[in-house]
């Protein structure tokens, strides 16, 4: 298959690992609009790019960002549609 | 949610030259639903951590976990979890995760389930489910692979023949006995929309050609559920 006109994605089910982290509840069954076409979608139909250590998720609609995600070894940096700045989480190291 | 839980590999079978189930032991594992995967973290003596996600293969079966790996060539985590993780030896699980690729026996209706490769690792944990549930709603697996040689689950999946409907699609070399000749998942292997709940797991390309089949068949997307592997 070419890499350039059909990238490797994985669904927005990949994210429910990293993101557990930080929510208290699977955020992967979320439902969202496009604002941008107006497809709804929960995250998990999102459409999900890396390369890994910074996963973006878009629009399966028209490939708008929905979200970005970077895991760091002692952050985790979550940013919510584009351009609108990241939060910056620290992470917990829980081992049970 | 709950963080990083130990590990411990406990058995190991061959499926394929090159996929293996492998038994974890891990304490207090809170269970899970058909569909859900774990991710898997190795720490190297550096400290250096990679992580990777494996879908559970069986229902919740209390502190026992099973997944499928497939090596893939000159990946990073695949092919030592496969052949070189030695039994006895431990990992980090974090899961069970996500709440959408899920099937669980309350659900209604008829199920049609599409595997690509070793996409049936979670469509199995499904199976079996379905099996072991009073449901008696259509049940079909779709299960595409390159030639008899790659088939996960083989045996198990010829006594699950009699209760459920499973096809084999063979992509590049059929037996000699098969129906159908060799070639990619078309139209016509698919059964009527008949409103079915959709599950289809398997590599990105393989998901992306089932789901626009799925569509042009008639079936609701909102009934349509995917797990693309990479
Ligand atoms: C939600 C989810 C569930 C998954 N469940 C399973 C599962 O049950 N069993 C399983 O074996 N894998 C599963 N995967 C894939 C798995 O997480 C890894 O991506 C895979 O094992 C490759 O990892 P690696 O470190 O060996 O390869 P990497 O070092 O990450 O990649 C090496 C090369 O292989 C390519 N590649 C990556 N993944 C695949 C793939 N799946 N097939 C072919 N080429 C690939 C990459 O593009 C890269 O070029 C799942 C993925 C997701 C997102
Ligand atoms: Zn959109």
């Amino acid at each position: 298959m070419n890499e350039q006109e059909h990238p490797l994605y994985l669904d927005g089910n990949a994210l429910a690992g990293p993101l557990g982290e930080i929510f208290t509840t699977d955020p992967t069954t979320a439902w969202r609009l496009c604002p941008s076409c107006r497809l709804p979608a929960t995250m998990a139909q999102l459409h999900v790019y890396g390369p890994e250590p910074g996963l973006t998720a878009r629009c399966p609609g028209c490939a708008a960002i929905a979200l970005r995600v970077v895991t760091q070894p002692g952050y985790l940096w979550l940013q919510l549609g584009s351009g609108a700045g990241a939060f910056r989480f620290a992470r917990p190291h829980i081992t049970s | 949610m709950p963080g990083w839980r130990r590990a411990r590999l406990t058995e190991r079978t061959d499926q394929t030259a090159t996929g293996r189930t492998l038994t974890f032991e891990v304490a207090r594992w809170p269970g899970h639903l058909p569909g859900q995967h774990v991710d898997v973290r190795l720490t190297a003596a550096d400290g250096y951590q990679a992580v990777r996600s494996y879908s559970l293969a069986a229902p919740a079966d209390t502190d026992r976990i099973e997944l499928g790996v497939q090596a893939v060539p000159g990946g990073e985590v695949s092919p030592y979890l496969a052949d070189d993780l030695p039994v006895d030896a431990e990992v980090e699980v974090k899961g069970p995760l996500g709440g959408w690729f899920v099937w669980t026996p309350e659900e209604p209706g008829p199920l049609l389930l599409i595997a690509g490769g070793s996409g049936i690792v979670p469509l199995m944990a499904m199976l079996r489910a379905r099996l072991a549930s009073a449901s008696d709603a259509p049940c079909t697996l779709l299960y595409s692979v390159r030639g008899p040689d790659e088939v996960w689950y083989a045996t198990e999946l010829d006594s699950a023949a009699q209760h459920t409907h499973i096809r084999r699609l063979y992509t590049r070399l059929a037996p000699a006995d098969s129906e159908r000749p060799a070639g990619r998942v078309t139209k016509l292997d698919l059964p009527p929309a008949e409103g079915s709940r959709c599950y289809v797991c398997g590599p990105t390309g393989f998901v992306e050609h089932v789901s626009a089949l799925l569509l042009g068949a008639g079936h609701a997307p909102d009934q349509i559920r995917t797990e693309r592997f990479g």
